[in-house]
């Protein structure tokens, strides 16, 4: 037979068609595929970064450790350039083109919201490692990050009681920030209070002037923040600058996860009251082995590490559990693993997955800012995801991908 | 009485820091026609000056009022020699050029400082109280010094030799030529006039806003619209524009909200633009500078 060009190309054009398929059959010690779409450049670089690092040292840690299921763990990292259109691109390269086993991505709701739907058609295990306004109810989305129900509602009691009860809110002009904002407003009237006014700022402000001497004007107790990104951390500033910081104290549900409060001088930010449910100040030995570990990888360049951060790290480790437990990296297998209540134990204790929501429970810390540190004032063990429970049951009904929260805790039937 | 008066401070400082973000660009716009679009990152240049120069341990005064516009200047003379002059008279090509000079900045920016720049400056000289009200001290003095540059640009402009040359130039570059002026050289001093203008500015506001390699791309949407609603005229046009629209930016975030405010200042300039297509100085005070 002799080769002529058509036929070669024809030949050349089938193999490479099927290699794939040999591939999946003939060596079942393929690397395992883990994709990460996180933030690296633009607006949300200074949430990214540090969960690029960190997701790298999970992965680097399990494979020195011999991989999973006897096969190394593949990372492949995206960044989307804090643009929810490369989100939608990376996701469907993810899942179409790279076949992962699972996706951890996405860091504003906003880009959650653009990817979930793409992962739950393309049926690939997606894990979101953010703190955010809760109301997801997903079968194949696993929320691990803390929601207002384990932060905001600590929060708010312990500073209405050492602060007073009239309370400003303010907030990023998004979903995170206006959802974020009526929970707040819940708590604060749950406990008695009142929040005397809401505002909402656009994530290019930088002029908070007239918001202050609105501040001013009004007199609250305190102050509660919800702002987002790095413009908004001039508020910070400007409050300081007018003497504010002295007399109306600021608690926020944001304020460090961007490490904002390495930003600002230590005067400026003393005082500001935040609950997560992990600090770099974590006075455990899983704690302090983790930070060790990774300022050792990343010598004097390595940011500091906050919810974000050790979320992504402790996320990666959760779906490892989760493939241990089903013998499988089979998308199914891993989930119904997952959902039986595996946890891990990792710097900020144990995070453990809550089968009715996908979501974690975990334990949550409150801390005040003194000379650019957290000084940890309080721990609350094993706290539920309760405000995704009351609007969320995948136990009943596994067949859920939707956002509960989408149009407002009122329109999921939350009175606030 | 208390809150009004302070209030109207207030609204001064927001009608100071549309003029102070705004002026460099007037001038690179309104003397030469070159659109920047670099203008926000020189803005930025002149922050992280200060920033890096304070973390030096320079005084912060001299940092701001001195090294921040000579630095940006330096940066704007070359610059000019080695973009911007070959695109004279072209302006869309300008426009991609300088597009990518706000790319190329913000890039280096955070490849050597990082996405996050920790600014430890706290804006200095205290707080105002006005009865029960509070400012910051320092606001007030951007006040002051906003309404000071405005006057020694026009000083500069109206009295001095080179302020004569540089106008006649804009308005007859060949007559002036003919009379032996170096309009080259006329172009590249104005270019780097106007950079120097604008790191001072972005120099002034780094204790107030903090600093960011992307923080030029807040300052320049609000810059432009200034500088076209303010229109011809480099001084006129920059005051009226923002007191125009700063003051109603400043009322209306203090009435409802700050996405209100940012809206009512972006619908002004559209009616504003729509009555006066060439700008509040193409109308009004015709013969100003």
């Amino acid at each position: 037979m002799t080769i002529n060009r058509r036929k070669f190309l024809a030949a050349g054009a089938t193999a490479a068609l099927a290699a794939p398929f040999y591939a999946r059959l003939g060596l079942a010690d393929d690397p395992i595929k883990f994709v990460s779409i996180l933030d690296q450049t633009g607006g949300l670089d200074i949430y990214g970064r540090p969960m690029v690092e960190t997701t790298k040292m999970a992965i680097d840690e399990m494979n020195a450790a011999g991989g999973l299921l006897g096969r190394q763990i593949d990372l492949k990292v995206y960044d989307p350039q804090s643009s929810i259109q490369f989100y939608t691109q990376y996701a469907t390269q993810a899942a179409a083109g790279d076949r992962a086993d699972t996706v951890h991505a996405g860091i504003t709701s906003a880009s959650r919201e653009a990817i979930r739907p793409t992962l739950f058609r393309y049926e690939t295990l997606y894990f979101y490692n953010v703190q955010y306004e809760g109301g997801v109810c997903d079968i194949n989305n696993f929320c691990t990050g803390s929601t207002p129900a384990q932060t905001v509602e600590k929060l708010v009691p312990y500073c209405m009681g050492k602060w007073g009860k009239k309370v400003y809110i303010i907030a990023a002009d998004y979903n995170y920030g206006q959802i974020t904002a009526q929970w707040v407003q819940k708590y604060v009237r749950d406990n008695g209070g009142e929040a005397v006014e809401t505002e909402f700022f656009p994530l290019d402000v930088t002029n908070f002037g007239p918001t202050i001497k609105k501040i001013q004007a009004a007199r609250p107790d305190m102050v509660m923040s919800a702002l987002v990104g790095g413009a908004h951390v001039s508020f910070y500033r400007q409050y300081a600058a007018a003497g504010m910081n002295a007399s109306v104290p600021i608690a926020s549900t944001t304020f460090g996860v961007g490490n904002e409060h390495r930003l600002i001088s230590a005067e400026e930010g003393n005082g500001i009251i935040c609950a997560y449910s992990y600090f770099e100040e974590i006075p455990s030995e899983a704690n302090m082995s983790f930070v060790k570990r990774f300022k050792d990888r990343l010598g004097d360049d390595a940011p500091g590490l906050n919810e974000l951060a050790a979320r992504s790290y402790e996320g990666a480790y959760l779906w490892a559990e989760g493939v241990k437990a089903a013998g499988s990296v089979d998308r199914m297998q891993v989930i119904d693993a997952l959902r039986t209540g595996i946890g891990y134990d990792g710097p900020s204790g144990r995070v453990q997955i809550e089968p009715k929501t996908n979501h974690a429970v975990q334990n949550v810390y409150l801390a005040e800012l003194q000379n650019q540190s957290f000084n940890i004032i309080e721990t609350y063990e094993n706290q539920p995801p309760s405000d995704t429970l009351l609007v969320c049951d995948l136990v009943a009904d596994p067949t859920q991908s939707t956002f509960k929260f989408e149009n407002g805790l009122k329109a999921a039937g939350i009175d606030i | 009485m208390d809150l009004t008066l302070s209030l109207i401070l207030q609204i001064f400082y927001v009608i100071a820091n549309l003029a102070l973000i705004s002026l460099g660009l007037a001038i690179i716009f309104g003397m030469m026609r070159v659109i920047n679009l670099a203008h926000g990152e020189f803005l930025m240049l002149g922050g992280y000056t200060v920033v890096v120069a304070t973390n030096n341990g320079v005084n912060l005064w001299f940092a701001m009022l001195v090294l921040a516009p000579v630095v940006v200047g330096a940066i704007g003379v070359v610059v000019e020699r080695l973009l911007i002059r070959w695109l004279y008279g072209r302006m869309i090509d300008t426009l991609l050029a300088t597009w990518g000079l706000s790319l190329f900045f913000i890039g280096i920016i955070t490849t050597i400082f990082g996405a996050s720049t920790s600014t430890t400056i706290s804006p200095p000289l205290g707080v105002v109280s006005i009865g029960e009200y509070t400012s910051s001290g320092y606001e007030m003095l951007l006040i002051g010094i906003t309404a000071g540059l405005l006057v020694a640009v026009y000083l500069v402009l109206k009295y001095t030799a080179l302020g004569l040359v540089a106008r006649g130039t804009m308005q007859n570059p060949d007559m002036a030529a003919a009379l032996g002026v170096s309009t080259s050289r006329i172009y590249m001093i104005t270019f780097g006039l106007g950079a120097a203008i604008s790191g001072f500015a972005g120099g002034l506001l780094a204790p107030v806003t903090g600093v960011l390699p992307t923080i030029g791309a807040i300052y320049i949407a609000k810059a432009f619209i200034t500088v076209i609603s303010g229109g011809a005229s480099i001084l006129a046009g920059t005051a009226s524009a923002s007191i125009l629209l700063g003051g109603i930016n400043g009322v209306v975030t203090f009435l409802t909200g700050p996405t209100l405010g940012e809206v009512a200042l972006l619908a002004a300039a559209i009616i504003l633009l729509r009555f006066m297509p060439t700008g509040i100085t193409g109308r009004l005070f015709r013969k100003s500078q």
